[in-house]
């Protein structure tokens, strides 16, 4: 979702990237540039003139520096300056000596508390915790029902009532307490800001049922509101953080720094799918090197423990440094890949891919007829594809449902591939590195 | 292109094989010190540690801190304890944005006092307060250059803002706002599309109520299949106008639901169908897909499509101008509905669609009541976004 504001910042800058000599009207166009970008982000405006100034200033140190490369130290001061606004720390979650750990989730009509509250009950079993969710959001129709199918779908139970918002937490708790359970998640109404009936009904919520933390949920895509949102849900509660949903959008996300900078209160998870285990922590630190175009691979490489199985990945890493990668192995590492999901989510997530590439439409179905086609070979003929004679290649074509031109082109290409990978040294580590920073190259 | 692909799968592998190697074979790195490292280096230092950790971050970052928490006890405020009572009156735009009305009345104030004229600052700060309600940097930036232009270097305070409110108003391109009707044909269909949680079933629910009320008979298509309860919702909606619902089994085909409602309306003699769908990303592109579908199919049915609206959320973004391209590219929008502008959003990014891509606004959602749902009035729109007179 930062990949935009990332490119757009990196267009503001690559203009004075590899100045040697910086004049104030350079510095005045990138900055002006940069503001830009970050408007368009949604970042608050107030935070933007904070940002800008604060990189003016080190512009204009830059400016008369001895170094060589001025217009590298601008670029250094906005990535920095990034950073700092969102901070280095991963948010964690202090549980309460005393189990029970309350979690109160608030937030805007339509922010997506519910699938939040259910989603994090999920995380937390998984992690060997014991939640229980509270159903306390009485005003939409059907909440409560869908808290409790998401409940039940995540493997938490859920308590709810039809009397009061602030009863129903009280009792949630209890009911908690009696079995043991040592988390509590309160899901809440949608609430504006600025009804102050819905927002005292939140402070008595909170008020009667000690929450330990209090999780603001803000919707990804919000604008310039984000700010007075947080602000206003913040005086009310006191927030311990803030979870931001719809991170799988295009939405650049200029709420997350606005409300980080201006509320002071970290962003603790991301969620980026609608699957309910589409939930997790939010890394600062990750988030900045995606805005500054680095990829998320940490992200990536998190994903990819959990789906994939690492023996088989090793193996077909093995296998492509001793060059005996074969359509066997391409088939192994083909469904491997393909389970962590649609490529194009994952081919995003790599830092170095060329924007060309990121912005290509991937189509899957063919991915499924490349994925039919070796399939349908034998294992000799993986193994050995120049034995694949025409009669082989009409069975191959007959069994995945393709034509034998199309067989014919992917052999082509896997021999191509082959080729080029060994071209490109892929070997031992130390040549591995040099192909990365080739590869790099290129992108420039 | 198939080149391309294979090209990219590999690439994948490649990085994938390769990081798991180094997470195995270098498994005795130091800690990270991100500061100062290339990225290169910092990458697989964190991979390391996560390998030292011999679990998953995911389980590390968020494992029990032990400390007892100290602070967090004490944190309630001082709330009042009396609730106070809903208003029974439809909401209106005025009393809506009014709320919201402090950064341009505090700026026209200003400029009254100051009789000096306008300066550069003076026109930043109108050009900032612009941005603020969400019409994006590059309208604001448009109308500020064109006020500056229309009124020379300074001009009054009245001027200005008189000025101000002609050209927001002439951002307003469409001519007709009016949901429309088949004549002809029974039912009208009416398709309302969006991202998650803009409003999308309380929007039918208010429509239902509004046609209801004007004398229509309504039927709504459940095609929310996907998300949990969706149905229950709008049911509850339904039950309250008195409208009939068509809905599918969790998990079933929007477009089928969708056609089945139609020809159900037609059996029935309805005269209008209006039918919710789940909420999607503009991303997806299977979603979308999804939707080009349920458009498709719709129109093939025995009802006449004369309406797709698209649902926005007043408190969106610049995101909005991509929803609007996207949804409009999907399913030929025809109209918007904003969302939630009783709250202290201002919703320009309509603005910033309907002067880009020409779609009228035609309806604002303004409550949680069923009465909540106004016709869209550029005019009293924008002079609630600036304050009355009398406040400046």
């Amino acid at each position: 979702m930062f990949e935009t504001l990332g490119e757009r910042l990196e267009g503001a800058l690559s203009r004075i990237r590899g100045k040697t000599r910086l004049t104030q009207a350079d510095v005045d166009e990138a900055l002006a540039e940069i503001r830009r970008a970050l408007l368009e982000a949604d970042v608050n405006v107030g935070v933007v003139n904070l940002i800008s100034e604060r990189v003016g200033q080190a512009a204009v140190g830059a400016m008369s520096s001895p170094s060589l490369t001025p217009g590298q130290q601008v670029v250094k001061a906005v990535h920095n300056e990034l950073i700092d606004v969102l901070g280095q720390d991963t948010y964690r979650i202090r549980f309460a000596s005393t189990p029970p750990t309350i979690l109160l989730l608030a937030g805007l009509q339509g922010s997506g508390k519910t699938t939040a509250a259910a989603k994090l009950a999920l995380l937390l079993r998984r992690q060997g915790r014991s939640p229980y969710l509270v159903a306390a959001d009485l005003a939409r129709p059907g909440a409560v029902r869908q808290l409790e199918i998401l409940g039940e779908q995540a493997g938490v139970p859920v308590f709810s009532e039809p009397t009061t918002p602030v009863e129903v937490a009280i009792k949630g708790v209890a009911e908690a307490k009696r079995l043991a359970r040592d988390v509590v998640i309160i899901d809440t109404a949608g609430r504006l800001a600025i009804d102050d009936a819905l927002m005292n009904e939140v402070s008595e919520i909170q008020k009667a049922t000690q929450a330990h933390l209090r999780f603001l949920v803000v919707d990804a895509m919000i604008g310039q509101d984000a700010v007075v949102t947080a602000r206003a849900f913040d005086e009310r509660l006191e927030l311990s953080a803030v979870i931001l949903t719809k991170l799988d959008g295009d939405a650049r996300g200029g709420a997350a720094l606005s409300v980080k900078e201006v509320v002071g209160k970290p962003i603790a998870f991301a969620s980026v799918g609608e699957k309910l285990e589409d939930f997790e922590p939010f890394y600062p630190d990750r988030m900045a090197s995606r805005i500054l175009g680095m990829g998320d691979v940490l992200s990536l490489i998190e994903r990819a423990q959990d789906t994939m199985d690492e023996d088989v990945a090793k193996k077909g890493a093995d296998r492509l440094r001793s060059g005996h990668f074969d359509l066997e192995d391409f088939l192994e590492q083909l469904r491997q890949v393909r389970r962590m999901g649609p490529l194009k989510g994952v081919l995003s997530m790599l830092p170095g891919v060329p924007k060309e590439l990121k912005n290509q439409e991937i189509d899957e179905g063919e991915i499924s007829r490349i994925e039919a086609i070796v399939s349908s070979m034998t294992k000799a003929e993986r193994k050995n594809p120049t034995m694949i004679d025409t009669s082989r290649r009409a069975r191959i074509a007959a069994g995945s449902g393709t034509t034998q031109l199309q067989v014919n082109t992917l052999l082509k290409q896997f021999r191509d591939m082959n080729k080029m990978m060994r071209q490109m040294g892929v070997g031992p580590p130390s040549a591995t590195r040099s192909r990365a920073k080739s590869k790099r190259k290129k992108r420039r | 292109m198939e080149s391309l692909l294979i090209l990219v799968v590999l690439f994948i592998i490649l990085a994938f094989g390769l990081a798991l190697v180094r997470t195995r074979s270098n498994s005795n790195r130091r800690q990270i010190d991100r500061t100062g490292r290339t990225e290169v280096e910092a990458k697989t230092a964190e991979i390391d540690r996560q390998a030292d950790d011999g679990e998953s971050a995911t389980v590390a970052e968020i494992a029990p801190a032990d400390g007892p928490l100290t602070e967090e006890d004490d944190g309630v405020r001082d709330g009042h304890s009396e609730v106070g009572v809903l208003e029974p009156e439809p909401n209106s735009i005025a009393t809506s944005l009014s709320r919201s009305r402090g950064p341009f009345a505090s700026l026209f104030s200003r400029l009254r006092s100051n009789n000096d004229g306008i300066d550069a600052e003076e026109w930043t700060r109108l050009e900032e307060t612009l941005i603020l309600s969400d019409m994006g940097p590059s309208l604001a930036t448009e109308i500020v250059a064109e006020l500056r232009n229309q009124l020379g270097k300074s001009p009054s305070a009245s001027a200005l803002r008189q000025a101000l409110i002609e050209l927001l108003t002439s951002k307003f391109l469409a001519t007709t706002r009016e949901l429309q009707f088949s004549k002809d044909t029974k039912p009208s269909v009416v398709l309302v599309v969006g991202v998650n949680g803009t409003g999308k079933t309380t929007t039918i629910g208010k429509i239902a109520s509004l046609l209801t009320v004007a004398g229509r008979s309504v039927m709504i298509a459940a095609g929310d299949t996907f998300r949990a309860a969706a149905t229950e919702q709008v049911g509850v909606w339904a039950a309250l106008t008195g409208v009939e619902v068509v809905s599918g089994q969790p998990g079933a085909d929007p477009a089928s639901v969708i056609f089945d409602a139609i020809e159900h309306a037609r059996a029935v003699g309805s005269d209008v169908v209006l039918c919710d769908t789940a909420g999607r990303l503009q991303t997806k592109t299977n979603l979308m897909e999804e939707l080009k579908k349920i458009r498709r199919v719709a129109a093939k049915s025995s009802g006449e499509v004369t309406e797709v609206l698209l649902v926005i959320d007043a408190t969106t973004g610049q995101n909005g101008l991509r929803q609007a391209e996207v949804f409009h590219g999907a399913a030929e929008v025809t109209g918007i509905v904003l969302t939630k502008l009783d709250g202290s959003a201002k919703g320009g990014v309509a603005l910033a669609i309907e002067s880009q891509f020409g779609i009228p606004i035609k309806l604002v959602g303004l409550g949680e009541g069923l009465a909540d749902l106004a016709p869209f009035d550029p005019e009293a729109f924008v002079a609630a976004l600036l304050g009355e007179e009398s406040d400046v």
